[in-house]
């Protein structure tokens, strides 16, 4: 899942290198139209709804964060 | 606030739209994000084209168009009206009001009320209270205005606001009849009303040289003082987190369940807010319009009654219908009337050439 989700990533921001980043909200690598947009390809591709209320920068920091959003929304790694 | 009414209804309603028509995807180049970027929001949040008013256009010019029609072709009586009401974000000035302006170009009677309140998304709901209260008063029907011009406040070059407003005004008429209960809640957090603001213009910053200075807000979107801000972020938690638990308790005090609700005719400030609300909140999406916003784009407070002349026409006119209207933004403020609505004398939307 890590994997996909990093390709998803560079997908949305192909200028930056998610691997530099500490924190992807506070670095500047996702504003929140490409954090709706990271959320319509985790549901689409994961078959999940996730909750309006985890739409939260902190749930969007890492890949780390970002699994365990998917995974709290019902998400399977494939 | 929470309060009751009884024996109001909506008798008629007018959507007056702009004729220009912008297109999301012309505009994508007018933003500073790689096309390939902005284009995905177009399904997700429901972008694709917006109604504009002329540059020289005015609230009270839609007021005025949509007013005359209705006097023209019979759905109301000069001499019926006892009171005309506008809610906008867009005086025509600071003074005289645009319900005054209104009551020029109509040749109304010297006896009938005319007044103003500022109110952006929750402005349906804030005026039908007043005209409720009013009705309270008089036998004459109230003429509700709610009408925005705000693509003359927004930034071409900001994309988290232009792609999603819309021009144009609603007309609803009021009169007291029948003896349907009315349930009425509203919330306010003035804290958190800077994240929707613009910022210059009126007395605390009035609009100079240096507030019309584009600047680069640091997301890519380049806007002025004088142009429209909206913190999404807050706004959409703020949505998420107020509204949900509010309709929960009006449904649970008027003993109602989302199953009881003919429309939710909700406010439009993009499809991805409304289709977390409604997952949320466990609303049917069948019965919650979305597509305001892809078709005219968002007209602040005239989206509500827009959003049910869009969506709804047939069935207001040849029924009645439980309907749960919710407005939340600007304010920040949030919002909810469970009433029936139906049996309407007059729907209609029309295009003007404002």
């Amino acid at each position: 899942m890590n994997s996909d989700i990093l390709n998803m990533l560079e997908e949305i921001k192909p200028e930056f290198d998610f691997n530099d980043s500490e924190d992807f909200v506070m670095d500047g690598l996702l504003d929140s139209f490409d954090i709706i947009t990271l959320i319509s390809m985790l549901e689409e591709k994961y078959g999940i709804s996730i909750d309006g209320l985890d739409i939260v920068p902190e749930n969007f920091s890492s890949v780390d964060s970002i699994v365990n959003l998917v995974i709290k929304s019902g998400g399977k790694a494939e | 606030m929470i309060t009751k009414f009884r024996g109001k209804r909506i008798t008629s309603m007018l959507g007056i739209l702009p004729e220009t028509v912008g297109l999301f995807d012309d505009e994508v180049s007018n933003y500073s994000f790689p096309p390939k970027q902005t284009m995905r929001l177009k399904k997700i949040m429901g972008y694709d084209r917006h109604r504009l008013a002329k540059d020289t256009s005015t609230v009270s010019d839609f007021a005025v168009y949509g007013l005359r029609y209705m006097l023209e072709n019979n759905w109301i009586k000069k001499e019926e009206i006892g009171a005309v009401i506008t809610v906008t974000l867009c005086p025509d000035h600071f003074v005289p009001h645009i319900s005054n302006i209104v009551h020029d170009k109509c040749g109304l009677d010297t006896d009938v009320l005319c007044f103003d309140i500022a109110q952006g998304c929750c402005g349906f709901l804030v005026g039908l209270m007043q005209s409720f209260m009013l009705l309270e008063h008089t036998d004459k029907k109230i003429v509700l205005i709610n009408g925005d011009v705000l693509s003359h406040k927004v930034s071409k070059q900001d994309r988290n606001d232009y792609p999603l407003i819309g021009d144009g005004a609603t007309i609803t008429v009021l009169e007291n009849g029948g003896d349907d209960e009315i349930y009425y809640e509203m919330h306010t957090d003035g804290s958190r009303g800077k994240a929707l603001i613009i910022p210059a213009g009126a007395f605390r910053m009035p609009s100079n040289q240096e507030t019309g200075i584009m600047v680069d807000q640091g997301d890519g979107n380049l806007r002025s003082l004088d142009n429209i801000a909206m913190d999404g972020s807050e706004v959409f938690n703020f949505v998420q987190v107020e509204v949900p638990p509010m309709l929960e308790n009006a449904f649970k005090r008027e003993s109602l369940t989302v199953n009881d609700f003919d429309w939710f005719l909700f406010h439009q400030p993009n499809r991805f807010m409304l289709q977390k609300l409604a997952e949320k909140a466990g609303l049917p999406q069948d019965k919650l319009p979305m597509n305001l916003v892809e078709n005219f784009g968002n007209p602040s407070g005239a989206s509500i009654p827009m959003t049910a002349i869009l969506n709804c026409k047939e069935s207001l006119i040849n029924k009645d219908n439980k309907c749960c209207l919710s407005a939340f933004g600007s304010g920040l403020a949030w919002g909810v009337m469970i009433m029936n609505i139906g049996k309407l004398d007059h729907c209609d939307l029309i295009e003007s050439d404002l």
